[in-house]
């Protein structure tokens, strides 16, 4: 029986790297396509991205077979919820690069407001909390998966900034608000990726140590 | 298994094993050995059962679980060249002591074996056997006994309108919850049970496992389980035993969600053994 289990695990293995590879790509290529302005490549992405969706119910699918029929316990039973509650998170992810891969084709279409918004650091640092806490997840690293907790709160404070920016901008500039407010969007987006790449973190540490660390970083 | 007593049983185990509250010991094992001859079947082992709770004992084939359970209320002593070291302590007292009636130490610490092993007598013959060897001959004070003793193990209503029928006719779940019964009757403080479902099917072994938490309000009991997630649902502590060695001990929700020990989650995870 364990062989058996062992056999599913490593099919869950395999298929949760491979959802991480599709949502980490699809996210580095919607931003590709907001900053170069590429709306064939942001097509590309808004229409691939069911298949991280069917991907998604694939591994809940082989989690909730992995529980009925081997009841696992300890290490196996953790990564297995690890796993199930991290495959959210991924799919939201690949959601929300598709929802920017989206405003970046209405913004690039637009008139641009007078003072630039850059949101390329922003971008750069969801793109790398994103990485970073699936390197956590196949590296089985916690020490990693707590960098993730705190890279967060760097991004969470440039979408303060951002957003104070933008209201700014709306104010000197209310012709372009629905721009902005694209824009906006854009930056609450980003905001939200890095809160699931600190979820996936939180359940890599739960996998490792068995400690349920959520909530313990808000601040 | 019905949905509802999954449910039942649920609730009731989550209650007891998140309360975290020291409980009073019981009995406890002080680096306790148990030898068949020159062979040290149980190990040095250490550990403090508490009252009114359910420990189960869980390890591959041949470390020493049962023999432990066994030196309880010293079964072990049947088998010829067994000897024992270290103490068990019960009462404040160790029951290896020479002065120690073994007849008393099992009618205080009684026992379910394996297999159902009813006597070829009535439901109320079997049921009030003991309490008719410790010298009650009051047939209504008996009758009241055996009705007790049968609505504890939840199988009065089955039976009770067939008492004076022979208890071989009944089902396989029947016998051992009339032999939990039997066991009830001479009013133990503590319960061994040793694999008590491994013969039953599955909706037999729910009934002894709702039984399990329903007793644990008044009797300490200690488990012996080839099945792990049946230590896992009905256990508050699970001990983990390999070669004779206790290796580790602790709460059940510990145990099966964070073993400390390798060799614990080696065995759990079904990875050896």
């Amino acid at each position: 029986m364990a062989k058996h289990l062992e056999k599913e695990l490593d099919r869950l293995k395999k298929l949760i790297y491979s959802l991480s590879a599709r949502v980490d790509e699809n996210l580095e290529l919607a931003v590709k396509s907001f900053q170069e302005n590429d709306a064939e490549l942001a097509r590309k992405i808004i229409d691939a991205d069911h298949e991280i969706d069917d991907l998604e119910v694939e591994v809940e699918e082989e989690c909730l077979k992995a529980l009925a029929l081997y009841q696992p316990v300890a290490i196996d039973l953790r990564f297995i919820i690890a796993v199930m509650k991290m495959n959210s998170d991924l799919e939201r992810i690949g959601d929300l690069a598709s929802d920017i891969a989206k405003n970046g084709m209405y913004i690039n279409q637009s008139r641009k407001p007078k003072i630039p918004l850059d949101l390329h650091q922003m971008t750069y640092l969801a793109k790398a909390i994103v990485r970073k806490s699936l390197d956590s997840l196949l590296n089985i690293d916690a020490y990693l998966a707590r960098e993730v907790l705190k890279d967060d709160e760097e991004i969470n404070s440039m979408k303060a900034e951002m957003k104070a920016e933008i209201v700014e901008a709306l104010q000197r500039e209310p012709e372009h608000a629905e721009v902005l407010i694209t824009l906006l969007a854009v930056t609450h987006r980003l905001e939200r990726i890095g809160d699931h790449a600190c979820n996936i973190a939180e359940d890599v540490i739960y996998m490792v140590e068995a400690d349920i660390v959520r909530h313990q970083f808000d601040e | 298994m019905s949905e509802e007593i999954t449910l039942r049983k649920f609730d009731q185990f989550a209650e007891h094993s998140s309360s975290g509250e020291p409980s009073e010991i019981h009995i406890e094992a002080k680096d306790f050995s148990l030898f068949y001859g020159d062979f040290e079947a149980v190990r040095k082992v250490s550990l403090k059962i508490p009252r009114r709770m359910v420990t189960a004992m869980i390890g591959p084939s041949g470390c020493g679980k049962s023999t432990l359970l066994r030196s309880i209320n010293r079964m072990n002593d049947l088998i010829p060249s067994t000897h024992a070291k270290g103490e068990m302590v019960f009462d404040g007292h160790n029951i290896y002591d020479r002065n120690i009636d073994v007849v008393t130490l099992r009618s205080r610490v009684g026992m379910v074996f394996q297999k159902p092993n009813v006597f070829p007598k009535s439901i109320f013959d079997n049921v009030a056997y003991g309490p008719r060897l410790q010298g009650i001959t009051n047939k209504q004070q008996l009758s009241e006994i055996v009705e007790t003793s049968l609505r504890q193990a939840a199988i009065w209503n089955e039976v009770k309108d067939r008492l004076s029928s022979n208890a071989l006719g009944m089902s396989g779940g029947q016998q051992q919850r009339l032999c939990i019964a039997r066991a009830l009757a001479i009013k133990p403080e503590i319960l061994l049970m040793d694999e008590p479902t491994s013969a039953l099917d599955p909706k037999a072994t729910a009934k002894i496992e709702d039984l399990i938490g329903e007793l644990r309000e008044n009797y300490t009991i200690i488990i012996v389980t080839h099945n792990m997630q049946q230590a896992a649902r009905v256990s508050d502590l699970t001990a983990f035993m390999y070669e004779g060695v206790l290796v580790e001990f602790g709460k059940t929700k510990q145990l099966f969600t964070n073993p400390k020990n390798i060799q614990t989650e080696n065995y759990i995870t079904g990875r050896f053994g």
